[in-house]
């Protein structure tokens, strides 16, 4: 997935020169995890910026930039460093295509890794999608393999509001993939069947995706037809493709790292009940983080969703 | 070791709250630029004074004054070009209508509707800010665009005292001066943070010398004198335009007024320190100095003054009578195009509306 993102921000500083990228890291170091390898040496220190240490600083000069033509693409080193962003990313760039009624728009990406699972210090994997998803003005993408990582990126760089594209850092190099050599774009705000199946609906999106198509492929084998759907994009989001898959299955689970309550489940729980509760068989079953802050490495394979608590989960819907 | 109270920063001051200079530095101001100075001094008082009263009338919403602040105004965004761009605070509005802002505009804002932050598209004011020190990076960044685009432009952050201990300013300050972007970090050094003195706000003793941390170049000057702060941003200006980078400019001034409508100043200052800087109001030394010079009357001041309270009249009565926006709008303004469940949002209220018509 790493590869597929450099090569995303890489075709897309080619074709257009507006483009820059700027974070911590990101020049010479290529970025803690490489995303951005090679891109100071081909398009030089006039379009990739090391920046200070200071997320509201890179995020703040991030939305100048682009009110006056540039398209950056900011990195902030983890998810969890957002918090010291979250002014300018909720109250600043969020809001400026309406505090100005039109006039400016803000089009830039943060891109940012998150996720558990890979042993880090505390504050490095927290999935912290849904402060976002409450923030209108953002749009949110969190993509789940390295060919739709490609495609939403280059969408989300071309795209005039600002967008948070969130990379499960588990996935940079769990799996590998044939992924186009040309720039492709997948349109935000359009899910992925990922599994098609008839008995349960299992809803996700970014790192738990894998995990969740995995469970499905082995229930298969025990006679339970297990659907997978990919959100890809939190917000815009692809409701009719959820409704579709809940109009057939009957049967609902949703599954996300970040914690349970308040989390985007939640609203993908509430919109479901608002306009196919007749269309369920069974309550909704959620399978999140708990309600703890992130938790150390000793534990953190059980605090995550695991295909333990998801086969239960299923076991679950089908008992009604 | 580095000892601060040895550090010694000199206010810059050109003409004194008597209305006296050093002649040959006067002289380098022609008659019809200090008329202009004051002239636009005195529109702003009136129009200042005008919203305050309209304000209790119940005409226009919360508004936040800024009398006692016109030198500092005036005479910095009279250094700049119209290219230029400025990110302003909620008390910038001399500022804003200098730089372009028509008054109907910020009938708008004072009004509440939705249109109230759009600034006509050839006037390069971003929309006022509400959070503290937020636009300082936004200039920044805008600033660190021109340089990159090869454009001559030099943006200015405007803020008070009170940013200065934001965290948004100090990273704004070590970004502008490690891309040395063409930006002035202009400071309104009004000496309260809504009832917050100086004192309990910073143990600098300036807050221009806080400059030199970042490696940057900052100035001290008498914000009440619109002279020396004209000379100071012109010089701040032409190098960052030159590509020397950016600067922190703190002028030194007072709030004569409240801090907005909702706000009593009585509670947190004594009448005798307002009335030391009634003493050394903007407007007044810059009158004695035209008066003496035979270039304005008592005749002149009232025909002006009426003129202005016309101005403001005709401006507000524009602002009535246009359309005004209703909930319909707000959805046009969230993303690019609307998401679907946005778009629903909209079908609803429009739903209603129309219902609501039909009765």
């Amino acid at each position: 997935m790493i590869e597929a993102i450099n090569e995303a921000m890489r075709q897309e500083m080619e074709r257009d020169p507006r483009i820059i990228v700027l974070g911590e890291d990101v020049g010479e170091n290529g970025g803690v995890f490489r995303a951005t390898d090679g891109l100071l040496a081909q398009f030089g220190e006039e379009r990739v910026f090391d920046t200070p240490l200071a997320e509201s600083g890179i995020i703040g000069t991030s939305i100048g930039l682009a009110i006056n033509g540039m398209r950056p693409i900011a990195e902030i080193q983890f998810l969890g460093f957002v918090y010291q962003a979250m002014d300018q990313l909720a109250a600043q760039a969020a809001r400026i295509r309406f505090r100005s009624a039109g006039r400016f728009s803000c089009p830039i990406v943060v891109r940012s890794p998150y996720g558990g699972g890979v042993r880090t210090p505390e504050l490095h994997s927290d999935a912290l999608e849904a402060l976002f998803t409450h923030s209108p003005g953002l749009k949110v993408v969190m993509p789940s393999n390295p060919y739709d990582a490609k495609g939403l990126l280059i969408s989300a760089i071309r795209d005039e509001d600002p967008v948070l594209f969130l990379e499960p850092m588990k996935l940079y190099r769990a799996f590998r993939m044939e992924v186009l050599e040309e720039p492709y774009t997948i349109p935000l705000g359009q899910a992925r069947v990922v599994k098609e199946g008839d008995d349960v609906t299992i809803i996700s999106w970014g790192a738990t995706v894998p995990l969740a198509a995995k469970v499905a492929a082995e229930m298969e084998a025990k006679g339970v037809s297990a659907e997978v759907i990919d959100l890809r994009c939190l917000q815009p989001l692809d409701l009719d493709a959820i409704i579709a898959s809940v109009e057939k299955t009957g049967r609902v689970m949703i599954v996300h790292e970040a914690v349970k309550t308040g989390g985007f489940g939640a609203e993908v729980a509430a919109l479901i009940s608002e306009r196919a509760l007749f269309a369920l068989s069974a309550p909704i079953v959620r399978i999140a983080g708990y309600d703890t802050p992130y938790p150390v490495p000793s534990v953190e394979d059980d605090w995550l969703p695991n295909a333990e608590r998801i086969v239960e989960g299923i076991e679950t819907l089908l008992r009604y | 070791m580095f000892d601060p109270d040895q550090l010694s920063v000199e206010i810059v001051q050109i003409l004194d709250e008597n209305g006296n200079g050093d002649e040959r530095q006067l002289a380098a101001f022609s008659d019809e630029w200090l008329l202009r100075a004051y002239r636009e001094m005195r529109r702003a008082r009136v129009i200042d004074e005008r919203l305050l009263r309209m304000q209790r009338q119940g005409r226009i919403g919360t508004y936040a004054p800024f009398s006692g602040q016109e030198a500092a105004q005036i005479g910095s965004a009279l250094a700049l070009h119209k290219d230029d761009w400025i990110f302003p605070s909620y008390r910038e509005v001399a500022v804003c209508l200098m730089h372009g802002m028509p008054l109907e505009q910020f009938f708008h804002y004072v009004q509440g509707r939705l249109s109230g932050k759009r600034m006509p598209d050839e006037v390069n004011i971003f929309p006022t800010q509400i959070i503290i020190a937020a636009q300082t990076l936004h200039a920044v960044g805008c600033a660190w665009a021109s340089k990159l685009k090869g454009e001559p432009h030099v943006s200015v952050a405007y803020f008070g005292d009170g940013a200065t201990s934001e965290g948004d300013f100090h990273e704004a300050m070590n970004f502008a001066a490690v891309y040395n972007v063409p930006v002035i970090f202009f400071c309104q050094n009004n000496q309260y943070a809504i009832s917050v003195p100086y004192r309990k706000q910073t143990a600098s003793r300036t807050i221009a010398q806080k400059a030199l941390a970042y490696g940057m170049k900052g100035v001290l000057v008498d914000g009440n004198d619109v002279l020396a702060v004209y000379e100071t941003m012109k010089q701040a200006v032409e190098a960052a335009r030159r590509g020397e980078g950016p600067m922190l400019i703190e002028a030194l001034t007072y709030r004569l007024g409240p801090h907005t409508t909702a706000d009593d100043p009585t509670k947190y200052r004594r009448p005798e320190e307002v009335e030391t800087w009634r003493t050394k109001d903007p407007l007044h030394r810059l009158r004695v100095l035209l008066e003496r010079r035979g270039l304005w009357t008592e005749a002149q001041e009232d025909a002006f003054v009426a003129q202005v309270n016309d101005e403001v009249t005709a401006a507000y009565e524009a602002a009535i009578a246009s359309k005004s926006g209703s909930i319909v709008d707000v959805f046009d303004y969230v993303y690019s195009e609307a998401p679907k469940l946005l778009a629903e949002q909209k079908d609803e209220v429009m739903r209603r509306k129309q219902r609501s018509g039909v009765r």
